[in-house]
């Protein structure tokens, strides 16, 4: 059978071997390796940004062109991505006009989605209950009310007595403390394994 | 961040990398396993494959988002298991009238992406059907990825989301977006609270290590069977060793 790639994952593997032993052995010629091949990494993830955006742009302009649903919404994408790197390259990223787009729509923009995703979130965990109803489901759910309830001081109350100092510091110092680091502990043998494959020529991820 | 590990903690984990790569590969020579078989059955995969199987037959796509994981980062591994899983079902998939897509939210996952469904297209010999659109970065923020995901739900009839990757919060827009249009959603990620986040709004999420085993459950090959193995054997170390240190601790030993 044909080798895919052979030389890409040759240079994978070694690249990915020598970035490895740089971090354990704390040799000059291992560590100098390392970090130039991570500056390197650096480099090219900043150019791969900009084929990504080229991507991103030949999408939209194509879905304006087909005069389909959602063009208009193509349209004004791609006006204020270009309009703002130009603007961007024209003044520079710390000038008072780009600092101005920047915290009078990206940020409200993003905050407004945050907003969005309280309301998306109480929609979930009423429809969990629907799609899997089961013990650990209603335990989800009663969980996070007692967190919410123990973070919020009520009008003329103030922070709920027992709940906000003794029930919810426990439940998430130790039960969801504990959980979250046997999660952790199996995400890390996860990359782990999934750095190994690579390293191994298993899997190529870039592909041809 | 350390440049480096020294002293005993590196050799320690040379030593652990060492002996967990060998053991793979020495479980991948005694042992073949079979794709499907000595894994336990989880219903997320058994879900998406027969899902994926439907695309085809209904004409509709299948989508995996690669979240936003940088290479240069632990986090990009995530995704690296969704690009495996991309070649998988594209390979499923390559006949379809609509193949399938895949998001990221960065520059070199979308590379990537793009890179894994070309050669995938070429491996099955359905070449003409590849589009370079089919592997799109969607946003370069937390949310302008997850709006422009979420809409990929909506405009490329989609029936199943494969949501495998680095994601924060944001996430729930997109498995909000893909239950909107009664689309499947198995999604699995590195990061706890968009793991907590998931329990909720996804159909089927996926927890802790299980997004890892993605390649050994769709069939993908190679050293994903063995590496669920390998994982599972020093789940087991670790569990004995953190038990044995709190007894010794206990008894009054000093580490």
């Amino acid at each position: 059978m044909k080798m895919k790639a052979p030389l890409a994952t040759a240079v994978a593997m070694a690249v990915g071997l020598l970035v490895l032993v740089g971090y354990f052995i704390p040799l000059q010629i291992f560590t100098g390796l390392r970090m130039l091949f991570l500056q390197w990494a650096v480099i090219l993830a900043g150019a791969a940004l900009v084929v990504g955006v080229i991507n991103l742009s030949q999408y939209h302009w194509a879905k304006m062109r087909r005069r389909g649903p959602g063009r208009l919404a193509s349209a004004v994408l791609i006006v204020s991505l270009w309009g703002t790197f130009a603007l961007t390259l024209f003044f520079a990223p710390a000038s008072a006009p780009v600092q101005w787009l920047f915290q009078a729509i990206v940020i409200p923009a993003s905050i407004a989605l945050m907003g969005l995703l309280a309301f998306t979130l109480t929609y979930a965990a009423v429809r969990l209950l629907r799609r899997r109803p089961g013990l650990f489901s209603v335990l989800f759910l009663g969980t996070a009310v007692l967190i919410l309830l123990g973070a919020v001081a009520l009008p003329g109350v103030g922070p709920l007595p027992f709940l906000s100092d003794t029930l919810r510091p426990w439940l998430a110092q130790v039960p969801a403390a504990a959980g979250a680091r046997g999660i952790l502990l199996g995400v890390a043998l996860g990359t782990v394994a999934t750095g190994l494959r690579i390293l191994l020529g298993s899997d190529r991820p870039y592909g041809e | 961040m350390t440049a480096y590990l020294t002293g005993a903690a590196g050799i320690l984990g040379l030593l652990f990398v060492v002996l967990f790569g060998l053991l793979m590969v020495v479980l991948r020579v005694v042992k073949q396993p079979q794709p499907g078989r000595d894994l336990r059955p989880l219903r997320a995969f058994s879900r998406l494959r027969r899902a994926v199987n439907l695309t085809v037959e209904s004409g509709q796509r299948l989508h995996i988002s690669l979240g936003r994981g940088e290479i240069t980062h632990p986090k990009a591994a995530v995704a690296f298991v969704g690009l495996s899983t991309l070649e998988r079902f594209v390979e499923i998939t390559a006949v379809s009238d609509r193949p399938a897509v895949a998001s990221a939210g960065t520059g070199p996952l979308g590379i990537l992406a793009r890179s894994t469904l070309h050669a995938a297209y070429k491996a099955a010999d359905q070449e003409r059907r590849y589009r370079a659109t089919n592997a799109r970065v969607t946003g370069l923020t937390p949310f302008a990825y997850a709006v422009g995901t979420m809409f990929i739900t909506e405009d490329d009839a989609v029936a199943a989301n494969f949501l495998v990757g680095s994601f924060g919060p944001e996430v729930a827009l997109i498995a909000d977006g893909s239950s909107g249009h009664d689309a499947l959603t198995v999604a699995g990620t590195d990061n706890i609270a968009a793991q907590a986040v998931l329990y909720a709004s996804a159909d089927e999420p996926l927890i802790g290590e299980e997004v890892y085993a993605a390649g050994a459950y769709v069939g993908s090959g190679g050293l994903h069977g063995t590496s669920v193995v390998v994982q599972d054997i020093f789940r087991w170390f670790l569990i004995a060793a953190m038990v044995g240190g709190a007894l010794f601790k206990l008894l009054g030993g000093a580490l």
